[in-house]
């Protein structure tokens, strides 16, 4: 099955791996911008990762027929250096045009610290004044709940905020609810450990239905299973879930959301023309 | 359509039963360690999340998250003098 996975983090792996997906059904994928394991120094740093992100990953991923889009932003781990993530911010506006940028993100909390707060309220400004997508990082174990209460509280308090374009990544059994029931998309990220499982994942579908809900294996430098969307596919079936829900969740739900983004560009595998939805 | 309760039980049983021994098997480690973390917050957290487990009759998945999770703290935006948009 054709299938789109919203989060993963390419830059971090092999060749291989863009291989592995495009044989796996992979036909495009996002990548939001994040932490890379260690706090860069300077705005430089983060202009050579934007041109990573726009020049050299869609080059990389097109070798094996996969559409790659991403997002820019500083995450919240080096959010605690407000004046770099002040330059950052300044900076992303150069980027913004390019032809694979779906919109600001993964925005977000960590530690749930006055700071990331700060600069998340910054990027939310930025999102609106060059009218783009919002994607959002929510933080791990026992912060997230408190941290993704928090997102939500500044999303809502913001009416310029059009839900329908914010996606809220990394929910969980204790978070999916809020994200839905304020009007927000919500991601399911399959993640070893510390995240949701396929089985999991497909029960929050079980309870909550298709509707705004995408799947997605954020796969990075750490532990992660970058085709663990196709589990989650495996899972599904097993349960006897019908093709065309399946479908809904890890094709149709991702092109519904990223066709808001201005300007998105999208092939599907059997088209002859580029779909573009603005 | 999804699987039938008997569907799943019989799909599952073995996994549940397996993570059940894995779950005994990590507390006798503890137990049988030199040194005793009885008093450690974690391993309170983790008891109350197996009370759950046995107390709950529905939205266990979730009521175990929140078991691990810190407090939601309505006035955070006062707390850290951050001023809404």
């Amino acid at each position: 099955m054709d299938y789109i996975d919203p989060h993963i983090h390419m830059v971090s792996r092999i060749t291989d791996d863009y291989e592995t997906l495009a044989r796996m059904g992979c036909v495009a994928l996002s990548e939001p911008a994040f932490w890379a394991g260690f706090d860069r120094g300077t705005v430089h740093g983060f202009r050579d990762y934007f041109r990573q992100l726009t020049e050299v990953e869609p080059k990389r991923a097109a070798q094996y027929g996969i559409q790659h889009y991403c997002w820019l932003c500083i995450n919240a781990k080096e959010a605690e250096n407000v004046s770099l993530s002040r330059e950052v911010i300044a900076m992303i506006p150069e980027f913004i045009n390019k032809p694979n940028v779906l919109g600001i993100g993964e925005i977000g909390l960590n530690k749930n610290t006055r700071n990331e707060a700060i600069v998340f309220l910054e990027h939310m400004e930025l999102a609106i004044k060059y009218e783009q997508q919002i994607l959002i990082h929510t933080p791990h174990l026992e912060d997230k709940y408190q941290g993704t209460r928090m997102i939500l509280d500044m999303l809502i308090g913001d009416s310029r905020i059009d839900r329908s374009r914010v996606l809220v990544d990394h929910v969980e059994e204790h978070t999916v609810r809020h994200v839905l029931e304020e009007g927000f998309w919500a991601g399911m990220t399959l993640y070893p450990v510390s995240k949701c499982t396929p089985a999991r994942a497909v029960d929050m579908i079980e309870m909550y239905g298709s509707e705004r809900l995408m799947v997605n294996s954020a796969g990075d430098w750490g532990p992660s299973k970058p085709t663990a969307v196709p589990d989650f596919i495996m899972e599904m079936r097993r349960r006897k879930h019908p093709e065309s829900l399946i479908r809904k969740i890890v094709y149709e739900n991702p092109l519904q959301f990223f066709s808001q983004s201005q300007g998105f560009r999208f092939t599907p595998r059997d088209a002859s023309e580029t779909v573009v939805t603005q | 359509m999804s699987l039938t309760a008997q569907e799943t039980l019989t799909r599952e049983f073995l996994e549940i039963r397996c993570r059940i021994l894995d779950l005994a098997a990590m507390l006798d480690r503890l137990e049988r360690a030199d040194d005793t973390v009885a008093d450690d917050p974690r391993l309170k957290r983790i008891h109350e999340a197996l009370d759950v487990l046995k107390k709950v009759h529905e939205d266990r998945a979730e009521q175990v998250q929140l078991t691990f999770s810190r407090p939601y703290d309505e006035s955070w935006q006062q707390t850290l003098k951050v001023k809404p948009r």
